[in-house]
């Protein structure tokens, strides 16, 4: 491929050369930047994600992990770097050998291939439980109503919520609420799944259901799962790789075993002390 | 002067021709005040054509609709009808209301119902038309139905154009009878016999969305 090793710059903010995409890896943060004003939450952060991993980021609160998540499912602005999904650029689009800022389309194009399930599960309250879910493959997939139908149906049996297909939201506890999330996330069958602190919301006693959903998806499923939690059981079940964050950047990264076990660096043995004596 | 009920009876039904275009008037007016009331309110939120659409909007909610229909009268060729000319400024004049209360209806919405709608990709014409419009629009259902009653309040200002609504038709027959006093009474009370049952079903209306 040819490249021009042009450096002139345009004035549009976060341009940059196009090289090659990356390859094996189904996420790459390469030096990522995002700030809130003069606050720098994310500074040339760097990680990659291989397809079929479950990666699960710790950290103090404030410390970026839902910056990244929200970057990734392009919720937000990047304001430096490029995030790469399937070597693709996530936030930009090609522009000869340029990264030139992406459009409307092409985010709406590449956000297909991410799902995200939010803390406060954003459920639609002026829709049936059905219509949640088969709103995003029907209207943003083109799948046709009866087999998107058809994929409620079956995901609703994955969340244990089948009865509940003709209920609205606000008949629904904030546990069943989120369960019917994850499987609206699903319906559009992402290759990347988000999940921030999806528990964090819920009554004690319903985290425990939520969390076994997302087990079995775990299980059964080869998705790329990227969880925000503090349910250090969970993690350790289901999670390939922890990533413990500290001010946007990673201080620590290793399987489970490892972080929750044998911890190395002094920020995660004081977060992971601090989280267990609060959980 | 004293009442004369005879004659009072006698002026009903011409007043009540007169209602009938006062109603005419507040319906047509209302249904384009909702309906465009609804597209400056989107429109408001595009880049560029926004900061305009505000600006006229402004200027039209912030000067009174007497100069407006006046204004647009004197403009308007001769072979427009009166009427029309009425339902249109009245029409406009209140849309810049409703964009308003539309605007505050749809910034009620939840931001996490915008990203949910990101991350599913919904296209544009799903999240307004599915998930944000439906659930600003229920909340705002009161609000529009005041500015119901305050439109077919206003419908007098009519007169100043030439239509014939119901003060048109009072102030003909006083001046033709040289007696107004029953005229007007009525027209009054013709008046308050709409709006008063108008008002209670909207107070219903107000309970029943504000319950859910
Ligand atoms: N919308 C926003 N506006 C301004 N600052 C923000 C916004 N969202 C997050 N931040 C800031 O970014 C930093 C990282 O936040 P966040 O990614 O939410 O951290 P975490 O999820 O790890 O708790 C914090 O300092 C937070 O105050
Ligand atoms: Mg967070």
């Amino acid at each position: 491929m040819q490249q021009s090793e042009s450096t002139h710059s345009t004035e549009t903010a976060g341009v940059q050369s196009a090289q090659e995409a990356p390859g094996g890896e189904i996420i790459r943060f390469d030096k990522v930047v995002k700030r809130y004003g003069s606050n720098v939450v994310l500074n040339e952060l760097d990680f990659s994600v291989a397809p079929g991993e479950r990666v699960t980021l710790i950290g103090p609160s404030g410390s970026g992990k839902t910056t990244i998540l929200r970057l990734l499912m392009t919720l937000e602005d990047i304001d430096g770097g490029v995030i790469w999904v399937n070597g693709e650029p996530l936030s930009h689009m090609r522009r000869g050998d340029k990264l030139v800022k992406a459009n409307e389309a092409h985010l709406r194009s590449v956000r297909k291939n991410i799902g995200m399930v939010f803390q406060q599960f954003n459920l639609f309250p002026n829709m049936s439980v059905r219509k949640n879910i088969t709103e995003g493959p029907v209207h943003s997939l083109g799948v046709s109503k009866d087999e998107a139908n058809q994929r409620a149906e079956e995901l609703l049996d994955l969340v244990g919520l089948n009865e509940k297909i003709d209920a609205h939201p606000t008949q629904l506890s904030g546990g069943q609420q989120q369960r019917v999330a994850i499987a609206r996330a699903l319906a559009m069958r992402p290759q990347i799944l988000l999940l921030d602190e999806v528990t964090s919301a819920l009554d004690p006693e319903l985290v425990a259901g939520v969390l076994d959903v997302l087990r079995n998806i775990a299980q059964t499923t080869d998705i790329t799962m990227l969880c925000v939690t503090h349910e250090m059981s969970f993690a350790r079940d289901v999670s390939h790789r922890v990533l413990m964050f500290d001010a946007g950047q990673v201080a620590e990264e290793g399987p489970p075993e490892q972080i929750f076990g044998d911890p190395q660096e002094e920020r995660t043995k004081s977060f992971l002390k601090a989280v267990l004596e609060h959980g | 002067m004293t009442w004369d009920t005879e004659f009072a009876i006698s002026i009903i039904p011409r007043l009540l021709e007169g209602l009938a275009v006062t109603i005419q008037a507040t319906v047509i007016g209302y249904l384009v005040a909702v309906v465009l009331g609804l597209f400056v309110a989107i429109l408001r939120r595009i880049d560029y054509i926004g900061p305009v659409v505000f600006v006229v909007f402004e200027f039209i909610r912030t000067t009174p609709v007497l100069v407006q229909l006046l204004f647009v009268f004197a403009l308007a060729p001769a072979s427009v009808e009166p009427l029309t000319i009425g339902v249109a400024v009245l029409g406009v004049h209140y849309a810049a209301y409703t964009a308003e209360v539309y605007r505050s209806g749809i910034e009620g919405v939840a931001k996490g119902q915008w990203e949910a709608c990101r991350a599913l990709s919904l296209p544009p014409w799903r999240v307004w038309g599915a998930v944000v419009l439906p659930q600003a629009i229920r909340k705002v259902v009161p609000a529009l139905g005041n500015y119901l009653i305050s439109l077919f309040k206003d419908t007098p200002y009519l007169f100043a154009i030439t239509v014939g609504e119901m003060l048109f038709v009072a102030n003909a027959i006083g001046t033709e009878a040289f007696r107004s006093m029953e005229a007007y009474t009525l027209a009054g009370l013709f008046f308050l016999a709409v709006s008063v049952p108008s008002a209670v079903i909207i107070r219903r209306l107000e309970r029943r969305y504000a319950a859910v």
